[in-house]
């Protein structure tokens, strides 16, 4: 028996550790470890809840944008306000475009190189793949000369130290592919590198910057006018339409084909890596309003079990729905340390009794992370781009169907597969493909409304806080790529009392809770086979399918207890 | 400057000159110089400590030169935990290789806070606390670059209480640092500081924050193409508003333009796309130390002395002023100046700076 350390865990975003035993070759079990926070939830108390999106958007970076649209949600059911349909339409285009940019940023520079050999694309002919390429993708780009000097760079690179790519476990079995679709992978690694920086041009259009465009409690900060030169015009709504084009083509002709064409090597991953057998979606994309759920593009509801006939509802506010737990985190309660709380009546009295760093292992420590631990009804559960399609396959959306059928054929695999890690990187695909699509009919329908001038993209009825009710609360809930993302706020005398958020990564990374259930990293990884122990590049594969975000699930921390609402037991 | 076609000698008095204003000692300096002789891709670490990695997707936005161009031709990045293939041990390898093959030739750049309450535990990473590892990779550093708010003045999790201790790298180590504030930076401003200190090989003339004054020496409401709405007393007085629409001043939408030194109205964001105050937003004063702490963000600023235009703002409507104006302290001779003023002033700065440079 053996167990191995993975820290830091790289291409995430944030700070990660994962302790894995292996016995005979297998993993037998797991641990994931949040290891940095930063205490934003404290800092929101007492501020102004309509600056919280603000604050709240430096949670993340990388899914920038996600809880600025959760924080401005959570304030608008608080306040009750409902947004004109144009800012809806806006706040849609960008998050579509945020998924499509994620998926492809995530896919190629935070993925990629636990399947593809860069070194390996060295040997290939440039012009086989070339000829191999065209088989699969019309990227008109994908020519003899192209990956002759994409190979050069390469070769280049690999003579002068390999920079960033130096020390990957470069020549592991595990790596299965060709030298040729490797060289196709990495040429495509350094054009998405190159074309990501333009689809986030759009966030800048609408919120005039990325990473961390502006949002707006009551709508979106911009204005359209097609008779104004300093407005949201023609100019600009070209260059939008223009974004989505590329990026229409650089998904369809090359991110889809690539994720194919890598998958078609790799069917053995669809055996490993499924963990959990629970999904929780909150649903995305309103199309009539945030308060019509049944409008959402993608549904809301959780599969239990994998069984895909039934979809259960989901009440963010029900206190006996989510709750979170600490048996295994680094936080004290004060009544009941097994208990779990409900977000509106959180506790986060940060209590670290870890081992004093430095240190080597988190063995035999009760409690070894700075995440909490999510349930639903006492369930762990998956989110992210699997549970949704998950989610809304069971809740027989057409569209859904009709994508994950279409793709299984492609591989030829069963619905099961999907229950895996090769599943889950598939599916994020799949969520990218979809996003793509409904970007494209929301920018259609914000074109109707601008040729119809109903373009107002701002209801200020309670923008004055004296417009407030005493106290209230809300809740906002998003799909961020990663999965369901929730804000939960108290508002009091027109400033923040209470703020809590459980994001993606906090259901899929946290530790065990009290049952000692565990949740879907640590429960992903247990049965998968490990080559070799000082390389463990199957962990790193199983870890990266989940796209975790620790930046994200860590950021509670309250060391007086104050200002929390809470059950006192006292 | 490069245009006159300066010398060796020309550019060591240059970099003394610019070294010795920033703080930098000969020593160091020689370091920076020597690594850039050579014709090698100059080794650099990336580290991630208190952060939520906002500035290494704004690098990768970067547009001239582009990232993967950056990354092949002007740098060796040996650590980057965003990007680099490596995990865990291998990763580590990677740090410790670069550090000792590179004694004083490499560059750091850190993205992010150090939390320093509690002997460290708010960040570790491999084990160890964020504070022991800046320490040991910034010992033998060319030249320190602090990429962002977090890094060079604390960010979101230094604002009040700032429950981690939270601190900026400049205050933890005893070595001059670039500060290239912003939450996050401009992605062509990182990338023009990167080839300011790589390829021209010096460091760039730093402001009294150690903020490069090549990005941050000008106001962004000084700057800013609204400003002519400002000086004519057009303002902005709801969003979405018929004064919205046709791009009057935020002013009174809180816009902190008035006390933030950034680009962002020159250089603009995503190759030039937009900034905030283009669509409509004011700015939140994201590159200036404790902006977190002067708000809210919709509470217009108070008076400034000096300044004509505001009373008139506020004779347009209600205000209520904001009690704190961070920020302006360092830049008070400036500020606090009419416009005009400003350009004559910084017209005579550069010129004794030029006489001193000669």
């Amino acid at each position: 028996m053996t167990r191995i350390v993975v820290d830091p865990v790289t291409r995430i975003e944030g700070h990660l550790r994962v302790e894995a035993v292996v016995e005979n070759g297998v993993i037998t079990d797991a641990f994931s470890s949040g290891t940095m926070i930063r205490g934003l939830e404290k800092i929101l108390i007492g501020r102004d809840p309509r600056d919280a999106w603000a604050i709240t958007e430096r949670v993340c970076g990388v899914c920038t944008s996600v809880h600025a649209l959760a924080s401005v949600r959570a304030v608008e059911d608080a306040i009750g306000v409902s947004v004109p349909p144009t800012a809806e339409l806006i706040r849609n285009i960008m998050m579509s475009t945020l998924y499509v940019h994620d998926h492809i940023v995530h896919f190629y520079h935070l993925h990629a190189l636990d399947w593809v050999d860069i070194v390996n694309a060295l040997k290939a002919d440039p012009k086989k793949a070339a000829e191999l390429a065209a088989t699969f993708s019309k990227w008109d780009k994908n020519t003899t000369s192209y990956f002759t000097e994409v190979q050069r760079k390469i070769k280049q690179f690999a003579d002068s130290g390999l920079g960033i790519f130096a020390n990957g476990y470069w020549g592991h079995p595990a790596y299965k592919l060709p030298p040729e679709v490797n060289l196709i992978a990495v040429a495509h690694y350094l054009d998405a590198l190159e074309w990501q920086k333009e689809i986030v041009k759009i966030h800048a259009v609408f919120g005039g910057k990325n990473p961390h465009p502006n949002y707006l409690v009551g709508g979106v900060p911009c204005s359209i006018d097609v008779d104004e030169v300093a407005a949201i015009n023609t100019e600009r709504l070209n260059l939008v339409a223009k974004q989505i084009a590329m990026a229409d083509e650089f998904l369809n002709e090359v991110y889809i084909p690539d994720l194919l064409a890598v998958a078609s090597f790799y069917k053995d991953w669809a055996k490993w890596g499924g963990g959990l057998s629970n999904y929780l979606s909150y649903g995305e994309y309103p199309t009539k309003g945030y308060a019509q759920v049944d409008s959402f593009k993608y549904p809301r509801g959780v599969v239990l079990g994998r069984d895909l006939s039934h979809v259960l509802p989901v009440n963010p506010k029900d206190s006996q729905e989510i709750k979170e737990y600490i048996s295994s985190s680094w936080y004290d309660y004060k009544g009941d340390k097994d208990a779990g709380l409900h977000p509106w009546a959180g506790e986060t009295d940060i209590n670290y009794t870890g081992p004093k760093p430095p240190f080597t292992t988190l063995e035999g420590f009760e409690k070894y992370s700075f995440l909490k631990t999510p349930r639903w009804k006492e369930n762990p559960m998956e989110v992210g781009p699997l549970a949704r399609l998950i989610v809304g396959y069971a809740s027989g959306r057409a569209d859904v169907k009709e994508i994950v059928d279409s793709t299984l054929g492609k591989l030829g695999v069963p619905v099961g597969a999907l229950f895996s890690t090769l599943g889950r990187t598939a599916a994020r695909g799949l969520d990218a493909a979809l996003a793509m699509g409904w970007l494209k009919e929301f920018y259609a329908e914000l074109m109707e409304r601008v040729k119809t001038r109903e373009t107002s993209t701002f209801n200020g009825e309670r923008w004055e806080p004296s417009s407030w009710p005493k106290e209230c609360e809300g809740v906002g809930l998003v799909e961020a790529p990663r999965g369901a993302l929730a804000h939960w706020i108290k508002i009091k005398d027109g400033k923040i009392d209470n703020y809590q958020l459980v994001v993606p990564t906090t259901w899929n990374g946290s530790p065990r809770d009290a049952k000692k259930q565990r949740s879907a990293f640590e429960a992903s990884l247990i049965g998968t086979p490990v080559a070799k122990l000082d390389e463990p590049v199957e962990i790193i594969r199983t870890i990266h399918s989940f796209d975790p975000c620790l930046a994200c699930s860590v950021h509670l921390y309250d060391p007086e207890g104050k200002h929390i609402h809470q059950v006192s037991f006292e | 400057m490069q245009q006159k076609g300066y010398n060796r000698r020309d550019f060591m008095q240059l970099c003394a000159a610019a070294a010795a204003a920033a703080g930098f000692g000969q020593t160091g300096l020689a370091q920076v110089v020597s690594a850039f002789e050579k014709k090698e891709k100059p080794a650099v670490v990336w580290m991630h400590f208190q952060e939520c990695t906002c500035c290494s997707e704004s690098f990768i936005r970067a547009s001239h030169p582009i990232v993967a161009d950056a990354l092949l031709d002007v740098m060796s990045l040996n650590y980057t935990e965003t990007l680099m293939a490596a995990s865990g041990f291998q990763a580590e390898k990677s740090l410790k290789d670069t550090i000792e093959k590179n004694k004083g030739k490499y560059i750091v750049l850190v993205e992010g806070a150090v939390p320093t309450k509690d002997g460290g535990v708010y960040c570790m990473i491999g084990g160890k606390t964020a504070e022991s590892i800046l320490q040991e990779v910034s010992k033998d550093a060319a030249a320190v670059i602090a990429w962002g708010s977090c890094a060079s003045n604390g960010c979101v999790q230094a604002a009040k209480p700032n429950p981690t201790g939270a601190t900026p790298i400049h205050k933890l180590i005893d070595k001059p640092v670039i500060n290239v504030p912003g939450c996050p930076p401009i992605a062509d401003v990182m990338m023009a500081v990167v080839t300011h200190v790589l390829v021209l090989g010096q460091i760039p003339a730093l402001d009294s924050l150690g903020r490069p004054k090549e990005f941050y020496g000008r106001r962004v409401h000084d700057t800013c193409y609204r400003r002519a709405n400002y000086d004519a007393g057009l303002f902005v007085e709801s969003f979405d508003d018929e004064n919205a629409h046709k791009g009057y001043c935020l002013y009174k939408m809180g816009c902190r333009g008035p006390v933030t030194y950034n680009a962002c109205s020159v250089v603009k964001w995503n190759e030039g796309t937009s900034y905030p105050i283009q669509s409509g937003h004011g700015c939140i004063g994201c590159s200036e130390e404790g902006f977190w702490d002067n708000g809210p963000f919709y509470q217009h600023l108070p008076h400034f002395p000096g300044f004509g235009i505001e009373s008139t703002a506020d004779t347009v409507g209600a205000v209520v002023g904001v009690a704190t104006l961070a920020g302006v302290a360092a830049h008070a001779v400036v500020t606090n100046i009419r416009k005009h003023k400003v350009i004559a002033e910084v017209h005579t700065e550069d010129q004794q700076e030029d006489q001193k440079e000669s």
